[in-house]
């Protein structure tokens, strides 16, 4: 773990010092870029405000992903199921991931109002199709001679779906999820952006109030949730395949 | 193309690549239908009386190699007790008792290929069909392991049949060997080989096997 969290923080600590220094020294103003430390300490600050705002962006991040990884699996396994299913509906779902989410985002609001709801369902467009694309991949690449080995024995489509398809798919189940999961946080920072409330709304009221700390402090709670969820999902896919698969594998 | 398997025979099937060796095999199991012509199993009936080997083991990662080799019956509906009992007997014939709680990341390539024949081997097969099963293991492995699979034969009541471009694997395994024609439309050589039942590792340096081989090559080149 330590070798894991090292390298990574050595940039860090170094690039903060030196945002600090710059902003110290006048080589940048500090509207345009706030001392790290005037960040913590609009974290320190409202932090009451933050972390009402980051529980509500959490929760519809989650249960957007959640939404995203059911359906995006569920819709996967029904365009594997048959060649010209796929043909005839693939294209759509390319199509809906091409829809810009900030343009379509005040038609959520129109559906589903002000609120959670329309965070969710931004959440949720906006991390669906990596889901199905990397699900549906997986599916399509089992092994063919397994396939054979199935029929051999008279498996039927159900049995092969759940003992060779779907478990032979994970590594690009858990793929998807994982670019999924930081398109979650982006989905529902969005969503409230139009729809109101979380860190959306904190970043969006902070800069009207020219409280370019606290755009900065959310901005740090909303790439945190992104790196939690991502790790999350890591340490999930870690425990699933460290038997098998062998980008699992440590030895 | 006109081919008679006997009951209990072990047949080497010979030919150069791309000859459809493989879609013979392949045929033969019910995994691809010829276009023309048919392929006649007496007594008809049981499908499950054939069993298939593919060039690598193509096993499940994510189980164990005793689950691995209970596959076969566990897709027939066996019970769980009974197939474990089974899968357990059909490693013990490939010396892999021990291994069977490993999954096959942990196991060298020869392992899985015998975790593979295993899992052939579990529902106790009529007709074993192999497609080249040992052409990417090291020669030493190789030379184990048809040892091991021309005793599985003579133990059990098996009919197999052998797809392969090793020549010397062929005249080592079989009793008879056919060699197909580049086109894959007719047998050029079907010849019984004329060597003793017993094959051991001694046979490979004996001139008997070196005259098969030869009569072999010539007919394929």
């Amino acid at each position: 773990m330590k070798k894991t969290l090292l390298p990574p923080l050595i940039p860090f600590v170094v690039l903060t010092l030196a945002v600090e220094f710059s902003v110290r020294e006048g080589f940048v103003r500090p509207y345009l870029l706030p001392a790290p430390s005037a960040v913590f300490r609009a974290v320190i600050e409202d932090r009451a405000e933050l972390a009402q705002a980051l529980l509500a962006t959490s929760s519809a991040t989650l249960a957007g992903f959640a939404m995203s990884a059911l359906t995006g699996i569920t819709v996967a396994v029904l365009l594997s199921s048959s060649r010209a299913i796929e043909r005839a509906f693939y294209p759509y779902a390319v199509f809906f991931q091409t829809v810009p989410l900030i343009a379509i985002a005040p038609l959520l609001v129109i559906w589903f109002g002000y609120g959670l709801q329309t965070v969710i369902a931004s959440a949720f467009v906006a991390s669906v199709f990596p889901v199905i694309a990397n699900t549906l991949t997986g599916i399509l690449s089992t092994d063919p001679a397994l396939r054979d080995l199935f029929k051999l024995y008279g498996a039927t489509p159900l049995v092969t779906l759940f003992k060779l398809r779907l478990p032979a798919a994970l590594p690009q189940v858990f793929t998807g999820l994982r670019v999924s999961a930081g398109l979650a946080v982006i989905g529902a920072i969005v969503g409230e952006f139009i729809g109101g409330g979380g860190l959306g709304s904190v970043v969006d009221i902070a800069r009207t109030q020219q409280r370019i700390d606290k755009v900065f402090a959310a901005v740090l709670l909303a790439s945190m949730l992104g790196l939690t969820m991502f790790g999350l999902i890591n340490w999930v896919s870690h425990m699933t395949l460290r038997r098998w698969h062998a980008s699992e594998q440590t030895e | 193309m006109d081919l008679r398997v006997d009951a209990g025979e072990f047949l080497a099937v010979l030919g150069p690549s791309g000859c459809g060796k493989s879609t013979l095999l392949r045929m033969i199991a019910g995994l691809d239908r010829p276009n023309s012509g048919r392929i006649v199993m007496a007594p008809a009936g049981d499908p499950f009386q054939t069993a298939f080997v593919f060039q690598d083991a193509h096993l499940l990662p994510w189980r164990n190699v005793l689950d691995n080799a209970a596959l076969p019956l566990e897709l027939m509906g066996v019970s769980k007790e009974e197939r474990h009992i089974r899968a357990r007997a059909a490693l013990d014939q490939v010396d892999l008792q021990d291994a069977i709680d490993k999954v096959p990341a942990q196991l060298s390539g020869g392992m899985r290929m015998r975790v593979s024949l295993a899992r052939a081997l579990v529902t106790e097969p009529r007709l074993l069909l192999l497609d080249e099963p040992f052409a990417a293991l090291d020669e030493i492995t190789r030379f184990h392991l048809d040892v091991q699979l021309r005793e599985l034969w003579q133990r059990g009541a098996m009919t197999v049949v052998f797809v392969t471009h090793s020549v010397s694997e062929a005249a080592f395994l079989a009793n008879r060997a056919v060699v197909m024609d580049r086109g894959g439309g007719a047998i050029k050589l079907d010849r019984t080989l004329a060597l003793p039942a017993e094959r051991s590792n001694e046979l490979r340096g004996d001139p008997r096997l070196g005259q098969e081989m030869k009569l072999l090559l010539e007919a394929i080149e």
